[in-house]
């Protein structure tokens, strides 16, 4: 009881966030690099909250597709940011969880007296992705380096191949499986069987909650515009039913299939960026502190063997959160459950309304319950900003702390899954 | 931006050829740099007996380390300042003393160089011949602005109520000083004394140490230049402007080591979202300055209600909501100071094809006047700023003839600098021109337009 007590004295509060509007691949974006984008995400916060010249305890944050030269990718930012230079920083790197695990490596940092303040962040590009050389020429090349004599450069030129000159471009898809996510879902999503409708429904109310929350400034303290693009043009106000209807599915059974274009993410461009700190630190600055981070939860399963479905590592996580703090899955005001796909969501969803799954998978008594609809997502997610891979979290977690403080208090259950059977989930009160 | 003309004629052939065609030959104007002494040479100082402002003027000369003349000496020292404290001449022949002694130092002065008459405000003198002096003042200094502005001098005058001396000081420093470049042939009156006295800053290096302002519209050009000269100067700014501002309004934010706050100030709920901002983050606001303006420019007969509406809920109804809702939450601090743009040509002189926007900046005159009297209560001032031809991005999208002539009809013969805008304002947001309220100063280097 002593460490809890100790950890109560020093609470770690969500200031605020900011982002740049996420654009689809290859479009406003097309020409900005991982470091531009995160950089431009950083300096917004530091504008927002007149920070420049300060010195943070720490910067966290990563990218999914870096170029080998983006080793010190967020280092690098902070240099080239209006953050004071000898504020430190790191990457790391955690699939579509990299900033929500930043997020928990900086409150930890706090909570444990380590830091006052730090950011958690993350950025991708589909647009400037590393492309590499083929294995089998690098393979050469690498000899070659390694050569000595004369004759051993003749002997390598004889290995080229013209085949060598095919580059290794990045996929989307499971190292383990050769599978990619969409591929993964539609298994887990016929498996629970979920509606082409109730996939679509996520999707339009996407749609329109995130169009609806950028109407009423929601976002106005919480994205800087950036490179000429104001919103997320990903965004499709006054989605409707009807339309979705009309496209073909593209993961899964070409006939059978329910996932389209419009209820998986699209690749996206964009960065995010949270600043998280002690509650005396944000009052010595008159800052605002939205909400607390309470706890978080990481969870993996194992997908190579086909126990689990590959986005499914958050329905484990959150009943271990959610015991740990003596809650159910009903005490929440808001669900921020990452679109990954529709299909996840109510995947998800369905799991933890099924005794069966809440028995056999994770040792209950009983099922954990539904949730209140209305309460999902209220301000829209993934399916409608796009979702440039790692700076997810870092927008989930200032969009939700936001909306904690605009209700003048509750609680959020954020969900993020991820490539590689993993899972983070955090919970923030207000 | 740049005034290729002016670069070309500084330099040492375009110099000679410029002699040769007798072509106008504007000289590069002297602007402050922090740490420079406030007169970069010697200063002729002189004054009518009886006067009451000489001590001041002395005071103020002597503190700041001048070298003061009382007379031309015989070395043919050029003279970086001329002071004449006109205030004791109380009949219009008393003015020969006047013309003799700024004479002296006009014969030999230096280029760059100040020229500042303290007077006694025609307004409150009673006796008749006295005022007639004294209101001739005016016409002796603006004139006087048009002869010495090809050196790169300015000439000012300050009417100073009785028993005001004090606030003197502040427009004396900032005549003298390089902050007002591009400010010549204006009159700025102090006073009359309120309960309230200027308060002299510590270090006027950082005349706004401690203060918190915001600037609107200041993403780019003239608020861009104010959010960094208030930056400067020691405040921290609040820099505002449309949400679409984005990156760039971050980059000025941090660049001044300010914040960003994106805004709409014409939006129904922009005062209660900015004055409750300002609340929550400082307590209030010390110097609020409305730069935010746009220009939709029509013929009367040709104007729609677009253009219209636009230019008047932006330029001025979004400046009278502010300010109502600011003085209604009581959260413009006391000794505060609100300043806003008006325009030498759309304000003053009126422009064809701006109606509109004359109507707005012309309004924002009377609005600050109208003001003053309240804000002085507790030592707050309200005033205008109206720049005439200042190098912008709008200036550069100009046809050559207008831009030609806009630059060189100004008794310095070429634009201002959005500096130059930055440095009236940031001087009239410092806590020392407490007695100089609800007046309107132009930035225009005594441009022909809106004299």
């Amino acid at each position: 009881m002593a460490a809890k007590k100790k950890n109560d004295a020093r609470q770690a509060v969500v200031v605020g966030g900011n982002r740049t509007p996420f654009a689809r691949s290859n479009g406003a974006y097309a020409n900005a690099s991982n470091q531009d984008m995160l950089t431009a995400a950083i300096d917004g916060l530091i504008a927002r909250y007149g920070l420049a010249g300060e010195r943070l305890g720490e910067v966290v944050g990563g990218a999914v597709l870096k170029h080998a030269r983006d080793f010190n990718l967020v280092r690098e930012s902070v240099l080239g940011s209006a953050l004071a230079p000898d504020t430190p920083a790191h990457d790391i790197q955690k699939a579509c969880d990299t900033s929500i695990e930043a997020a928990v490596s900086i409150s930890n940092k706090i909570r444990l007296g380590q830091i006052d303040a730090g950011i958690a962040c993350g950025t991708d590009t589909t647009s400037d992705a590393p492309v590499a050389l083929n294995e089998d020429l690098r393979e050469v090349l690498m000899d070659a380096n390694r050569a000595k004599e004369p004759l051993d450069f003749v002997k390598l030129v004889g290995r080229l191949r013209p085949s060598q000159l095919v580059p290794e471009i990045p996929r989307n898809a499971e190292p383990r499986t050769g599978m990619a996510m969409g591929e993964h879902q539609a298994i887990t999503t016929a498996e629970w069987e979920i509606s082409r409708e109730a996939q679509d429904a996520i999707a339009v109310a996407s749609h329109n909650n995130l169009f609806a929350a950028y109407e009423n400034g929601f976002f106005d303290d919480l994205v800087t515009p950036f490179q000429g693009l104001n919103r997320d043009d990903n965004m499709r106000p006054g989605s409707d039913m009807e339309k979705l209807a009309k496209l073909k599915p593209v993961f899964g059974d070409p006939e059978t299939g329910t996932m389209t274009a419009a209820n998986s993410t699209p690749l996206t461009d964009g960065a995010a960026a949270a600043l998280i700190a002690t509650p005396a630190w944000a009052e010595e600055r008159d800052l605002p502190q939205l909400a607390r981070v309470v706890d978080a939860e990481s969870a993996a399963v194992d997908y190579v063997h086909g126990h689990e479905g590959l986005l499914m590592a958050p329905a484990y996580a959150v009943p271990r959160m959610l015991d740990r703090n003596g809650l159910t899955l009903q005490d929440f005001d808001i669900y921020e459950i990452h679109e990954a796909f529709a299909g996840t969501v109510l995947s998800t969803l369905a799991a933890w309304e099924d005794d069966a799954f809440c028995k056999e998978r994770l040792g209950r008594d009983e099922a954990l319950g539904s949730i209140d609809m209305s309460k999902l997502n209220p301000k829209g997610s993934s399916l409608a900003t796009g979702h440039p891979f790692a700076a997810t979290g870092a927008r989930i977690i200032a969009t939700a702390a936001k909306q904690l403080d605009e209700m003048g208090g509750g609680r959020a259950l954020i969900s993020v899954c991820a490539a590689g059977g993993n899972g983070v989930v955090m919970i923030l009160e207000a | 931006m740049a005034d290729t003309y002016a670069k070309l004629v500084q330099s040492d052939i375009g110099k000679r050829v410029a002699d040769l065609l007798g072509l106008p030959q504007p000289v590069e104007l002297r602007r402050h740099t922090p740490g420079e002494p406030l007169v970069p040479g010697v200063a002729l100082l002189g004054g009518a007996a009886g006067g009451f402002l000489l001590d001041t003027a002395s005071k103020l000369l002597v503190d700041a380390g001048t070298e003061v003349h009382e007379q031309p000496d015989e070395a043919d020292t050029r003279y970086a300042a001329v002071v004449y404290d006109a205030s004791g001449i109380e009949t219009s022949e008393g003015l020969d003393d006047l013309y003799r002694t700024v004479q002296g130092g006009v014969r030999r002065l230096a280029r760059n160089a100040r020229i500042v008459v303290l007077a006694a405000d025609p307004d409150e003198v009673a006796d008749l011949r006295h005022r007639t002096a004294q209101r001739a003042l005016e016409g002796f200094t603006r004139s006087l602005a048009k002869e010495v502005g090809g050196k790169g001098a300015t000439v000012n005058l300050i009417n100073v109520a009785p028993d005001a001396e004090q606030g003197a000081v502040a427009p004396l420093r900032f005549f003298l000083s390089g902050r007002s470049a591009f400010v010549t042939g204006q009159v700025v009156t102090v006073g009359p004394p309120t309960d309230v006295a200027p308060s002299v800053p510590a270090d006027h290096d950082k005349p706004l140490a401690e203060k918190v302002a915001v600037v609107t519209g200041a993403a780019r050009g003239i608020g861009a230049a104010i959010a960094e000269t208030l930056g400067r100067d020691g405040a921290h700014v609040v820099c505002v402007d449309l949400p679409s501002a984005g990156q760039q309004l971050a980059d000025v934010a941090n660049s001044v080591g300010g914040a960003a706050f994106p805004l709409d100030v014409s939006a129904e709920d922009a005062p209660e979202k900015l004055v409750s901002y300002l609340t929550e983050r400082h307590g209030g606001v010390d110097i609020l300055v409305h730069n935010a303006g746009i220009t939709r420019d029509k013929t009367l007969a040709g104007m729609d209600d677009k253009r219209w509406d636009m230019v008047l809920g932006i330029n001025l109804v979004a400046i009278e909501r502010i300010n109502e809702h600011l003085l209604e939450q009581d959260a413009l601090k006391d000794n505060g100071r609100i300043i806003a743009l008006s325009s030498a040509v759309g304000g003053i002189a009126g422009n064809r094809g701006q109606t509109n926007y004359g109507a707005t900046k012309a309004g924002i005159i009377g609005h600050v006047a109208g003001l003053a009297p309240t804000l002085a209560e507790n030592g707050s001032t309200a005033n205008a700023i109206a720049p005439g031809f200042i190098e912008t991005e709008m200036t550069d999208r100009m046809p050559f003839g207008p831009r030609e002539v806009g630059r060189r009809i100004s008794s310095l013969g070429q634009g201002g600098q959005p500096l130059d805008v930055a440095e009236a304002i940031a001087y009239l947001a410092g806590p020392d021109t407490t007695w100089i309220n609800g007046t309107v100063l132009r930035v225009c280097g005594q441009s022909l337009l809106g004299a």
